[in-house]
């Protein structure tokens, strides 16, 4: 008996010092906010993200946002972050209680934003997306700003074709199947092997973005001894994994070599590869959305309306043969 | 007596029949689907040495994390009843003590790989040893302990390597998971040959077997005769960081770079169920590091069969938990000794037959 009190005030004390440890936390951001709300016109903005330790497309995302939104540029900017869609709710109702005048939420799940969203709009606070959408009603937020998955493939397949190979023999190496990524980059190159003769699936796997996974599917393709000229792997890890896989088996690859090496999401270190003209090409999954937002924003703050509320940013796809250092600077993440 | 002598090394033997059959049946199912997966050939590799290739050699290969893991995640079993989760964070988190020495100009190649491996193993052994103090000294479930690890450890690795993930150019690392020149087999499998080898050393010539069983079968009896089980089961967490450092090096040293988030993914689930394949009691005592061993030579098996297949991507993991569910029932303790018990049965009834 004594023992389970002992145990029960233990675990009392761990939780209150955890709550403690948050609660102090929050009341530091929130005094670092009411100090800069002396400050006058700054416009308040609340920025609910992912973890950025979540991934290199993440990490560059956060590092995007904290330089467009500070002081100098007149914002008055809080950031929460949580891969947990009722910790994203919890910080977006503690923004709306501050009084932000902006909400700019990346969401970690689609569904449940409702209500938490109507609250936001009657205290007038204006409501962007970026990175991911969410199914509620478009009313309830003024504008999205996402990549177009879909898009990315097709430049991808589009570069790919321009490459005028006599026959293609891909091996194509998935993401984790069923997202968004996945789905688009997929999609664009199905869609182009199904039409073309010359073009052939040598095999298609799931590496679920990851390397080692990725390396074992291609080094099964190079056991079984099956030819293939273009890996084409969803994003950059499992490029690398490819790759390593053909330098285990003394394989050729990158610009004029015997075999084409297809990557997405712009690493830097994945850009250098490019630029060492040791892969063929590389897509951009555009993380920098802050620019978007910073224009939406002073078009609202004018009175101006929204056009067009689903915005989709410009994504590019980088060429080995025409990839410069300066590139390699500004969109490497 | 005799009799009972013959009975007793079936019993024990038995273990082991159940994945060796299983293997037995991945490769009968290989020989008729396309008996070329077996062929071991000659090539060359990027820096012109000859080498071997073939599925085998790349089986072989690819285990390699997952064997040396199996050896840890087996004592832990035997000695705590429980089994450890955060052996990928961990991975995760030793890949990235390697990669920081590994990035670091200051040191030449060689001293590097050596300091990166010192550093490699020490983060497994803390990491080791805290899952260890909290299974053995507060007595949490082990599950739960290394709950802790399993959600905190990729973004402490992400810490460690302070986002600065490049491509190591470091020549002798990078030949850690390729070949050494002259060496026509890849290093990975040199290195856990190794490993195994130690640990078939340090089991023949040490007690540590049979304590660590000892705590696992019941660790009130062990310590009323003079084992301290609390010092037993945080040595085992400690031997299973070993492991985990060794697989970072490993891991981090095939592709020269590292994803906190998608690195060694989901290998705690394989590494439990080589154990689990391996015939092994997940509650923990008696155990078999062969069996747990063979088990993640199984895995890989099965994985580059499916991938040999081409089953589609979307089925992969749903042929992979028809086959593996198969596999555990068959080598769940349980059933192996009501087969063996049943099988008894059948040949004394027909060698009373035969008297009569």
């Amino acid at each position: 008996m004594k023992k389970k009190i002992l145990s029960a005030i233990m675990s009392v004390a761990l939780i209150a010092t955890t709550l403690v440890g948050c609660g102090s936390g929050d009341s530091a951001s929130a005094s670092s906010a009411s100090g800069d709300a002396g400050s006058g016109k700054l416009i308040k903005v609340g920025i609910i993200n992912n973890d950025p330790n979540e991934s290199g497309y993440r990490t560059a995302n956060d590092a995007d946002l904290k330089k467009t939104f500070t002081k100098e540029n007149g914002y008055d900017a809080q950031f929460a972050y949580s891969l947990k869609n009722d910790e994203q709710i919890q910080s977006a109702q503690k923004y709306i209680t501050d009084g932000v005048d902006y909400l700019l939420l990346s969401a970690a799940d689609t569904v449940g934003w409702d209500t938490v969203l109507k609250d936001a709009q009657n205290a007038g606070i204006k409501v962007i997306l970026f990175d991911r959408t969410i199914d509620a009603d478009p009313s309830l937020y003024e504008a999205s700003i996402v990549s177009d998955m879909n898009k990315e493939g097709d430049t991808a397949v589009a570069w790919l074709a321009s490459q005028g190979l006599s026959e293609y023999n891909i091996i194509h190496i998935q993401g984790v199947m069923g997202t968004a990524a996945q789905r688009g980059r997929s999609g664009a190159l199905d869609t182009k092997v199904a039409a073309e003769a010359s073009w052939n699936i040598v095999t298609q796997q799931t590496a679920e973005w990851n390397a080692e996974n990725a390396q074992a599917i291609v080094q099964s393709v190079i056991d079984a001894g099956t030819p293939f000229n273009v890996i084409y792997a969803e994003n950059d890890d499992m490029a690398k994994g490819a790759v390593a896989a053909l330098d285990k088996a003394g394989k050729s690859h990158g610009v004029g070599k015997d075999v084409i090496v297809m990557g997405f999401d712009c690493n830097k270190w994945a850009l250098e590869e490019l630029l060492a003209q040791n892969w063929n090409y590389d897509g951009q999954c555009n993380p920098f959305q802050s620019s978007y937002i910073d224009e939406i924003i002073k078009k609202l703050e004018k009175g101006e309306t929204i056009a067009e509320k689903t915005i989709i940013m410009d994504e590019k796809g980088f060429d080995a043969s025409t990839i410069t250092q300066d590139d390699v600077n500004n969109y490497g993440i | 007596m005799q009799k009972r002598k013959i009975s007793i090394k079936n019993l024990a033997s038995k273990q082991i029949i159940i994945p060796l059959a299983a293997l037995l049946l991945l490769v009968i199912f290989n020989l008729i689907n396309d008996y070329t997966f077996f062929s071991i050939e000659w090539g060359q590799n990027a820096a012109g040495g000859s080498i071997l290739t073939g599925s085998i050699i790349s089986i072989l290969d690819e285990a390699s994390e997952l064997a040396i893991l199996a050896i840890g995640m087996t004592l832990v079993t035997a000695a705590s009843g429980g089994q450890d989760i955060s052996v990928g964070a961990g991975i995760a988190i030793t890949g990235s003590a390697t990669l920081k020495i590994i990035f670091n100009p200051n040191f030449g190649e060689g001293t590097a790989v050596i300091l990166a491996i010192l550093m490699a193993v020490l983060a497994g052994v803390i990491c080791g040893a805290f899952n260890g103090v909290l299974v053995s000294a507060f007595k949490i479930p082990p599950m739960v302990a290394t709950l802790i690890l399993f959600t905190a450890g990729r973004s402490i690795g992400s810490w460690i390597l302070g986002g600065g993930n490049d491509n190591a150019t470091n020549g002798i690392f990078l030949k850690i998971g390729q070949y050494i020149p002259g060496i026509p087999i890849p290093t990975t499998i040199l290195v856990t040959a190794v490993v195994i080898i130690l640990f078939a050393l340090i089991f023949k010539f040490t007690n540590l077997k049979l304590y660590m069983q000892a705590v696992g079968i019941n660790s009130q009896s062990s310590r009323l005769n003079g084992l301290n089980p609390t010092m037993i089961k945080f040595l085992s967490f400690v031997i299973l960081g070993i492991c985990v450092g060794i697989c970072g090096v490993l891991n981090t040293s095939r592709i020269g770079t590292i994803n906190h988030s998608s690195c060694a993914k989901d290998i705690e689930m394989d590494a439990i169920l080589a154990v689990a394949l391996g015939g092994n009691a997940l509650s923990g005592g008696k155990f078999s590091v062969t069996g747990a061993i063979l088990g993640a030579y199984i895995i890989q098996f099965l994985q580059k069969t499916l991938y040999k297949i081409q089953v589609p991507a979307s089925a992969l993991y749903a042929f992979k938990a028809v086959v593996v569910i198969v596999l555990v029932i068959f080598s769940a303790p349980v059933v192996r000794e009501s087969i063996s018990r049943n099988w008894k049965k059948l040949t004394s009834k027909k060698s009373s037959k035969e008297v009569a």
